[in-house]
């Protein structure tokens, strides 16, 4: 009878173990649509460089919980349209066990409602105030916008303008109508009825704009002192040309353009961003604050060089690999893919990532701002070397990476 | 609303030059579409081969891009006749030209696409020119030359083409194929060799407009998805396949977006340009200078 029940035990072991083996086998599957394609392409295919990176230093480490990780995704085209067919595809169809965002606003606010729906933990990269009115409690964004992202993304411009003197009384705002762009001129507007300002000029612009000039003759008409903008790539280098041809004169000019964190939009406009503001994530002016980056770096740029994609990777790939970073450790601290047991660890405990400490708000973003606010200055040429370099870019705000004044007025500082 | 005159003149200058640019990347469209009854909705995808052609050589040879353009022209000519000889025996031969025809543009849409996707990745590409950061001031008027080198561009080549097609035998059977082929065919001229010289004739015209497109904005392999809607706007405001108004009708559409920015917001460009289309096809539902 012992030997029976012997027998039957060792075989209820063993079907009970089949599943755990066949698991461990599996990969784990991370799904994302992201823009491989579109006007944010460029910086899709960075972030998806930087996260394949991140898949092959676990994998070589033997994957998470012991599975090898697998990425599903598929290219959103940058088109928000098809951001909740390409989420459902993924939960319904390739059933992968982990979701994160692509990249950017525009398409991480249409994912939201599903995740919602499922009740997935939902990762995501550089978006600007998405949850604030889902309030998703399972939702974590990587961007060091703040915890008040839509004041806090456009705090550096305006406390920066305010150290004025004589202290600017007039503003123009300015943006794309898309997503980002909206967010960030709300968050403006706080600032500037704060601060006591009068806005003279307050407009949207379609992204396929062909000639920015009128718009930037419209609001010169206005003579505002601080000229805020929050653009996308195109419109960035569009707007920054029509500044240079219409001779704008302002004392401070920029604070949200996209794209100039990208090596293609720094070559591009090379002398043309002297005296602007705006912001950045990292500058190699305050290097050494940044001391985990270099390693990312080494692995980034040269392959990033070879795919003929951002060969700088200051801005978006370091959080691109931090954001997959935050996900492996609380998956392994939770040692299973609990959504729910994920979303609480999160919330609870500190990450270390390339980019330094991570730690998360209530509402899932940054507790503590570390957005920079520069100003460009002594850029000569296009080449892209002088920008890896210390020396053209004076950090602004905030106070504990400050590496200098603003220089005003803009008009002045453009050569 | 107050319209100082600085602004109002900046206004005018501005769609001008606006215009002028329409007018290049439309023209092609006024020809095959307008006059030979063929829906090449891929006239954007050579305008930005175009470009990034005039992009290759600029950056490896620093040749100004609109001079690479007008000395490749040829070859997209060539491009041209070999692509309307193709959908003429798939297509047009066999009367499957309307919806398999539009199709096979699509198709040729998206594989160009991805085709420079694949070879030059999809970060922003731009160009340097001698001109693009010059602007010249007379009096309050600006003069953008990153605008201006491609409008003046653009006037020649859209008068030569009108006088091409006015004054010169071919030109005339273009237009004689646009209004009755069998006539044509009982004058001994064989249509199908015509329409494809003058489709060969409107993909040149793309190469040509994708170098100022590059000389005036960035550009990445899917934005010729944008100038869908411009171009067959502007053919149809114009009338179909009359040159002088295409020409009338971009300057229409580079006027509006231009003043709507100025005065009123950039937001409504869009909505008063495509107002003003159904507004004029109302009452001329041929078109500007339709018949």
């Amino acid at each position: 009878m012992k030997l029976i029940r012997a027998i039957a035990a060792i075989f209820g072991a063993m079907l009970l173990a089949v599943p755990a083996a066949v698991l461990a086998q599996q990969p784990l599957k991370i799904g994302f649509g992201m823009s491989l394609t579109g006007p944010l392409a460029g910086n899709g295919k960075a972030a998806l460089i930087a996260m394949e990176i991140w898949r092959d230093d676990v994998n070589a480490k033997g994957g998470i919980l012991g599975r090898k990780v697998e990425f599903v995704y598929y290219d959103d085209q940058t088109n928000p349209a098809t951001v909740p067919s390409i989420y459902a595809k993924l939960l319904d169809v390739d059933k992968v066990d982990l979701v994160v965002s692509g990249y950017g606003t525009n398409v991480i606010a249409p994912a939201m409602p599903i995740m919602m729906q499922r009740k997935f933990t939902f990762m995501s990269l550089f978006g600007l105030n998405v949850n604030s009115k889902f309030k998703y409690d399972r939702y974590f964004q990587i961007m060091p916008a703040g915890p008040d992202p839509a004041v806090d993304w456009t705090r550096g411009f305006f406390e920066v303008a305010m150290t004025l003197n004589p202290k600017p009384q007039t503003v123009a705002l300015v943006g794309a109508d898309a997503e980002y762009p909206h967010l960030a001129l709300e968050g403006a507007r706080a600032h500037v009825k704060k601060a006591g300002l009068k806005i003279v000029y307050d407009k949207s612009y379609p992204p396929k704009t062909v000639d920015y000039s009128p718009i930037v003759r419209a609001i010169q008409a206005t003579n505002p002192d601080l000229v805020y903008l929050a653009s996308y790539p195109p419109d960035s280098a569009g707007m920054v040309r029509a500044a240079n041809e219409v001779g704008l004169k302002a004392r401070m000019f920029g604070g949200g353009l996209v794209g100039t964190q990208f090596a293609a939009l720094k070559t591009q406009l090379g002398p043309l961003l002297n005296g602007m503001i705006n912001y950045e994530a990292y500058a190699p002016d305050v290097g050494g604050k940044f001391p985990s980056l270099d390693q990312f770096l080494a692995k980034y740029q040269g392959r990033a060089v070879k795919e003929g994609v951002d060969p700088l990777g200051f801005y978006l790939p370091p959080y691109a690999y931090a954001m997959m970073q935050v996900l492996e450790q609380a998956i392994k601290a939770v040692g299973s893919l609990d959504q729910g047991k994920l979303a609480a660890y999160m919330h609870t405990y500190e990450f270390d990532t390339y980019v330094g400490k991570v730690r998360f708000a209530k509402n899932g973003e940054w507790a503590i701002p570390r957005m920079l606010t520069v100003q460009y200055h002594g850029i000569s040429g296009n080449d892209l070397e002088q920008w890896m370099k210390p020396g053209h870019v004076t950090v602004l705000y905030p106070k504990e990476y400050q590496t200098g004044t603003v220089k005003a007025p803009f008009h002045e500082n453009r050569k | 609303m107050e319209f100082p005159t600085a602004l109002l003149l900046n206004a005018i200058i501005a769609g001008l030059l606006l215009g002028g640019f329409y007018a290049a990347v439309s023209v092609g469209i006024s020809i095959s579409f307008g006059m030979l009854d063929v829906v090449n909705i891929a006239h954007p995808a050579f305008i930005i081969l175009g470009a990034y052609i005039s992009y290759i050589v600029n950056t490896h040879y620093g040749v100004d891009p609109i001079a690479v353009s007008l000395l490749l022209s040829p070859l997209f000519f060539l491009l041209g006749m070999a692509l309307y000889r193709v959908y003429y025996l798939c297509f047009e031969k066999r009367g499957q030209e309307s919806l398999r025809g539009l199709a096979f543009f699509f198709g040729i849409l998206f594989i160009t696409e991805v085709a420079l996707i694949l070879i030059f990745g999809v970060d922003y590409r731009t160009v340097k020119t001698a001109y693009a950061d010059t602007t010249l001031r007379l009096g309050v008027v600006d003069f953008p030359l990153r605008l201006v080198v491609p409008f003046l561009v653009s006037m020649a080549m859209v008068v030569g083409i009108q006088l091409f097609l006015t004054h010169t035998f071919f030109g005339r059977a273009v237009l004689a194929v646009a209004q009755d082929q069998l006539a044509l065919r009982l004058m001994g001229v064989n249509p199908v060799r015509i329409k494809e010289l003058a489709f060969a004739l409107s993909i040149a015209t793309a190469g040509v407009a994708g170098a100022f497109l590059i000389v005036i904005q960035p550009v990445e392999p899917s934005i010729g998805r944008e100038y869908i809607g411009l171009v067959f706007a502007v053919c149809v405001l114009g009338g179909m396949g009359s040159i002088w108004g295409t020409l009338l009708a971009a300057f229409v559409l580079g006027l509006a977006e231009s003043f709507t920015s100025t005065f009123f917001g950039p937001s409504w460009a869009p909505a008063v340009s495509f107002g003003l289309l159904l507004f004029a096809l109302a009452f001329r539902p041929a078109g500007l200078f339709g018949r």
